[in-house]
């Protein structure tokens, strides 16, 4: 278990910044991964007192603080309404309500964690992260850097046209998944998230142009058998390498065949 | 016994506990003893097997507020055994408290005492061990003559003559048979060989493993923990600490759930062996991750399964072999593997001329196992009934008609069930209304839904036992108290499945009164009457039954006073709710009138014990299918129905029966489709937390239904057997069976993950 | 650390350790109904409220309740007892050791959502685990005292 020998709860990003500079330190989020380190902290720093927990909603974009909680973008209206109810399929299988009325969006994405639902959907869906000494930066970008000793403020969702699909596969409903997949469709590109590789996730686009006639049966088999071919997968607990390759391919294919769907496309 | 209209038995009453547990009263061990008492903590071995050669807990000893650190060197050299059974135990005395050799992953190797849970980890931490790291025995089918020991000590001894040899790795081995195996199976048209794996399951309570200790007025240890068996504890407790059985007392409070787990000793001679020395209160919580690698789980089993049959479907030969894996210490591990064959093979007794059941049970370097639910027939019951339903498929014959076929039935005797016979057996009811609920007969094996998906059907029949036939003791007493209430005192554990209920049930339906006019008392190594302890599937069927004499008797008792009393002789008087009376009403005498006569010049004790054992152990029956859907393209599994019917004999309880079926059938599903136990090349279990170990949320199941189609047993009180193992076996081989179906794959391996049923579909289609 | 919150409706003052679990801290406080089943946040039994809302007191520092409102079952007597009726009158409290943690996440979603449908009462309560009782007792209970509540409605 952990043990924190100094708890400050910031009044500033500014001071939490600077308190994160030391290597001891470590900045709370939900506090459900790192309870179970076995770590010594030497100052925890609680980001609860910087007014981080809405979700504001601009012209272009939601913005979303860094202690908003999972269950918060479950129950958002406009998020889901944005996303075609992706935002609360991307979370809704994560343990129960109270482990997400703690979780937070900050925490799950920073970690940058490869069994990541929260990754696998911001990623897919465009979003960006506002980090306080970096900048903004998009969500793929920044799960591609190494750990450093920035926080991360927001979350930005640009509120662009999309059709999104989230999909999962568990062993149980509320288990960690085998593997994650979203599928994200605006008007320029095409994305699509794979994550619970069980590497972190990674956005595969539509680079060969196998969707460019629209989304049929063929198409989307054919994507998803793509798909399957770029994305490299890994063994782990929960399922092996040859099986998750398998996922990606169906997965990617239904997703894709919900979108269609979803317009009345294939 | 004629049968009359009963008026508390096979009614849904409230547990008498209920209201205090919903709304969250402190009864559990951790709420209702102090907390300003030493705290316990054990360093586990980090290594399979391995020689402690060096321990230095100087540095440790320093920390502020460590109070005692003690080692191999410290404890007795008594060894014991862990398991809760009757002396002589039939598990081998194998362990010590601590030992220098350690054998599994999570073996304990020293024991930290001190005012507060930091001050203990710190000390953990500062223990210096230096291991001489031992090749470990791993693989359980190699273990058997393997050249590295597990047990090569000289005090290891075998109480019991079980086939046990510590110089071969073995803790049990043995044979049973019947008939001409070879010579019926060579007659046979068909004959089928298969080899079935099921795992090392944790029982996965939701309290773990905990027990406080306190030295009382008297001197004494008085121990209060979660356990199913306060007297096998005081037991173990006295030949681990090597003090004498006067000075213990186990007492019990409301334990989170046992499921077998808490029928060995896991926690206890830990802090008891500190207050022992120190002479201070001590507690030892287990954490979720002991409880999962340093607990007391299901043995692992391996069993081929040879099947003689004709075409038409006649079973006549069975031979099966277990290989169980009792791991590091031999808890439970002679009797469990009894159970996967003595449970199993008797419910194909109707056309079965002739059966083996041979088994070994070896050491190896992982963690014990004990007693889980089910207790090897579990293991046993998913091979058997898993070849038979490959037999159905072989023959082109219906699943249930095989089973209707070669059923055992009611008054046969099964030479595989020790000679015993089916008093009470309505297994053929429990598949006729099993088939007739779940719509068996218009349901196809499987059919392709059409949307990707194939919709399939399995089914399993099991059995169990109520209590161990001859050797389980269950005693009960009951006192009439003022104002007329009686005092039930038992030394069976509830342990959330209701016995305190239901056996307040049985007295109140013999004392004609309400369930409310009697209070329950359990257990206490001091002051209840004898009982083996709540395992097996006794209680009911075996302290039920002494609970039922016992009232049987206070009655006598009351009306001899009653008699005085009213100056009448005893014949004529009618035991009533409050009173008792004449025939006709005439003469009338409360029992609290009874009672204060009872204290005040009175020399006849109003009060009884009866103690019994039966030298049957009745089965119950039932039948369980399963309709689920399998995702071609994923391999996921989604249950849609689960019917299951169970004979419990006459049920005590109707709520509790229906709750503890579903319990099991819950497990048993994670048994059949998640739960898994895997180790690494090291032996180091990769399950260690809830999070790892998936267990059914109540969005992974599907709608059960329940019936029950009774039997009445004429041994058992008023017609009952037992309840509380048998609903975890059918859920394996029906799903199973199912996923077969579905996939034309079997699954002789559990658990059956969507991994495995997209590969084997694949694998199947090439 | 000094820290100040309210506890069950009542103020309460202490001085603490920085890591001190929300859990541990409410047990000393007497609050026992808050029970610890894992360390890995998966089983739901030591559920309380935080500012009413369910969370998991094994993964709260005491610390960040400061200043907060925290509620255990201790302190949702009266309505335990109504609730609970009705799970007992199904025999599906068995052990008992899930209980409050299940009984803190129901009510909560009946003040959320006081007419769940069924896949609404198995998404909310699925953080809730239960060994004992294959979770179709607690289903037929919550289902009934629904049924009580919703007759209880159109009386008045």
């Amino acid at each position: 278990m952990i043990e924190i020998a100094k708890y400050v709860k910031a009044e500033s990003l500014e001071e939490a910044y600077q308190l994160n500079q030391k290597k001891s330190s470590t900045v709370i989020g939900g506090m459900l991964w790192l309870k179970m380190q076995k770590k010594r902290v030497g100052t925890a720093i609680d980001l609860s007192g910087l007014g981080l927990d809405t979700i504001e909603e601009t012209e272009e974009e939601y913005r979303i603080g860094a202690m908003v909680s999972l269950r918060q973008i479950e129950q958002h209206a406009g998020l889901n309404a944005l996303t075609c109810g992706a935002a609360k399929d991307a979370v809704k299988h994560i343990v129960g309500v109270q482990f997400r009325n703690l979780a937070t969006v900050g925490g799950s994405l920073f970690g940058r964690y490869g069994f990541s639902d929260v990754l696998t959907f911001f990623m897919a869906i465009g979003a960006k992260v506002e980090l306080y000494h970096r900048g903004i930066l998009t969500v793929e970008e920044f799960s591609r850097l190494p750990y450093d000793r920035d926080i991360l403020v927001r979350v930005l969702v640009p509120k662009k046209a999309q059709k999104t699909v989230y999909l999962s596969q568990r062993n149980t409903k509320t288990d960690f998944p085998v593997l994650t997949c979203c599928i994200c469709r605006e008007e320029e590109e095409l994305r699509c998230v794979i994550g619970a590789r069980p590497g972190r996730a990674v956005c595969l686009r539509d680079e060969k142009q196998i969707l460019k006639d629209g989304i049929t049966p063929e198409s989307a088999a054919s994507f998803g058998a793509y798909a399957r071919e770029q994305i490299t997968t890994g063994s782990n607990l929960r399922a092996g390498s040859e099986y998750r390759s398998i996922l990606i391919g169906v997965l990617g294919k239904r997703a894709l065949l919900s979108i269609a769907s979803m317009d009345g496309e294939g | 016994m004629e049968e009359k209209k009963l008026s508390v038995i096979n009614k849904p009453v409230r547990k008498k506990d209920a209201m205090s547990l919903l709304c969250g009263k402190p009864v559990y061990v951790d709420d209702i003893t102090p907390s300003d008492c030493l705290i316990v903590k054990i360093l586990h071995s980090p290594y399979a097997h391995a020689l402690i050669e060096e321990i230095n807990t100087a540095a440790a000893m320093k920390v502020p507020g460590i109070e005692a650190i003690y080692t191999y060197k410290d404890v007795p050299d008594n060894r014991f055994t862990m398991a809760g059974q009757t002396y002589p135990e039939a598990s081998p005395y194998d362990r010590l408290i601590l030992d220098q050799r350690v054998r599994f992953v999570g073996d304990a190797v020293a024991i930290v005492a001190g005012e507060t849970e930091k001050a203990v980890d710190k000390a953990l931490k500062l223990i210096k061990v230096k291991y001489q790291v031992l090749e470990p025995v791993l693989d359980f089918r190699k273990a058997k003559d393997e050249p590295i020991l597990v047990h090569p000590e000289e005090n290891w001894k075998a109480l019991c003559p079980v086939g046990a040899d510590n110089q071969r790795n073995l803790c049990a081995s043995g044979v049973d048979e019947d008939g001409d195996l070879e010579g019926v199976m060579e007659a046979c048209d068909i004959v089928l060989e298969n080899t079935y794996h099921t795992k090392a399951d944790s029982q996965a309570m939701m309290e773990t493993f905990r027990t406080y200790t306190t030295i009382d007025t008297y001197g004494r240890l008085h121990v209060i923990s979660s356990t199913q068996i306060v007297f096998h504890v005081r037991r173990i407790l006295s030949n681990a600490l090597g003090i004498p059985k006067s000075m213990i007392r186990v007492t019990k409070p409301r334990i989170g759930g046992g499921f077998g787990a808490k029928q060995s000793c896991v926690t206890e001679v830990f802090p008891a062996f500190v207050t022992w020395k120190t002479k201070k209160s001590a507690k030892l919580i287990y954490t979720r991750k002991e409880s999962q690698t340093a607990g007391s789980p299901r043995h692992e089993m391996e069993m081929k399964v040879r099947l003689g049959a004709m075409k038409d479907g006649t079973i006549r030969a069975i031979d099966l072999y277990t290989l169980s894996n009792t791991g590091a210490y031999g808890e439970h591990g002679p009797t469990t593997v009894g159970l996967s064959g003595h449970k199993s093979i008797p419910l194909y007794n109707g056309n079965l001329e002739a059966f083996r059941f041979r088994y070994d049970v070896v050491y190896t370097n992982v963690q014990a196992a004990g007693a889980y639910r089910g207790y090897g027939a579990t293991q046993g019951i998913f091979a058997l009934e898993s070849m038979v339903n490959e037999l159905s498929d072989r023959i082109s014959m219906d699943p249930a008609a095989i089973r209707e076929k070669n059923m055992v039935r009611e008054g046969q005797v099964a030479a595989s069930y020790y000679n015993e016979q089916m008093n009470a057996c309505a297994l053929d009811r429990c598949v006729a209304r099993a088939k007739e609920m779940f719509r068996w007969d218009e349901k196809p094996l499987a059919q392709d839904m059409g949307n990707g998906k194939i919709r399939a059907k399995g089914i399993a029949m099991a059995m169990q036992g109520s209590g161990i036939s001859g050797m389980d003791v269950g005693s009960a007493t009951i006192k009439l108290n003022d104002d007329g209430f009686y005092a039930l005192s038992i030394g069976a554990a509830d342990m959330g499945t209701g016995c305190d209920t239901t056996l307040a049930q049985i007295a109140a339906e013999c004392l004609e009164c309400s369930v409310d006019n009697i209070v329950v008392y359990g257990a206490d190594s001091d002051s209840s009457p004898y009982d083996s302890g709540s395992y097996a599937s006794s209680t009911t069927y075996v302290t039920g039954k002494a609970v039922e004499k016992a009232c049987c008797e206070l009655k006598e008792r009351m009306t001899e006073i009653a008699a005085e009393m009213l100056g009448c002789s005893c014949e004529d008087l009618i035991v009533g709710p409050d009173a008792i009376c004449t025939a006709d009403g005439s003469k009338r005498v409360s029992l609290a009138a009874i009672a204060e006569k009872s204290m005040n010049g009175n020399t006849k004790a109003v009060q009884v014990t009866v103690t019994h054992s039966s030298p049957l152990s009745p089965p119950p029956f039932m039948a369980g299918m399963v309709e689920l859907e399998v995702d071609k393209e994923t391999g996921a599994v989604e249950l849609l129905d689960y019917v299951a019917v169970v004979d419990c004999g006459t049920p005590i309880n109707s709520n509790l029966v229906r709750v503890q079926t579903e319990g099991g059938l819950v497990q048993g599903i994670g048994m059949a489709l998640y739960e898994d136990i895997t180790y690494s090349s090291r032996g180091k279990i990769a399950e260690n937390s809830l999070m790892q170990y998936k267990i059914p949320t109540r969005q992974d199941i599907c709608k059960l239904r329940v019936d029950f189609e009774s039997s009445y047993e004429k041994t058992g009180p008023f017609g009952a057997k037992s309840i509380g193992e048998i609903v975890i076996n059918t859920p394996a081989p029906a799903i199973a069976h199912a996923i077969y179906n579905a996939t034309g794959v079997w699954h002789r391996e559990l658990p059956i993950t969507p991994e495995k049923v997209l590969m084997g579909i694949l694998s199947h289609e090439n | 650390m000094q820290i100040e919150l309210w506890v069950n409706e009542k103020k309460i003052s202490a001085d603490i350790e920085p890591d001190l679990l929300l859990i541990d801290f409410l047990r000393k406080q007497g609050c026992k109904s808050v029970k610890r089943g894992c360390e890995t946040a998966n089983c739901g039994l030591c559920t309380v409220f935080l500012d009413d809302k369910p969370v998991l007191s094994c993964s709260v520092l005491a610390v960040r309740a400061a200043g907060h409102r925290v509620v255990t079952l201790e302190g949702l007597q009266d309505e335990a007892e109504e609730f609970g009726a009705y799970i007992a009158d199904q025999g599906a409290e068995q052990c008992g050791f899930c209980n409050p943690g299940f009984m803190m996440n129901a009510i909560a979603m009946f003040r959320e959502n006081p007419d769940p449908t069924e896949e609404e009462i198995l998404e909310y309560l699925s953080g809730n685990l239960c060994r004992c009782s294959g979770y179709e007792g607690q289903m037929r209970g919550i289902q009934s005292y629904l049924a009580y509540k919703r007759e209880k409605g159109a009386a008045n």
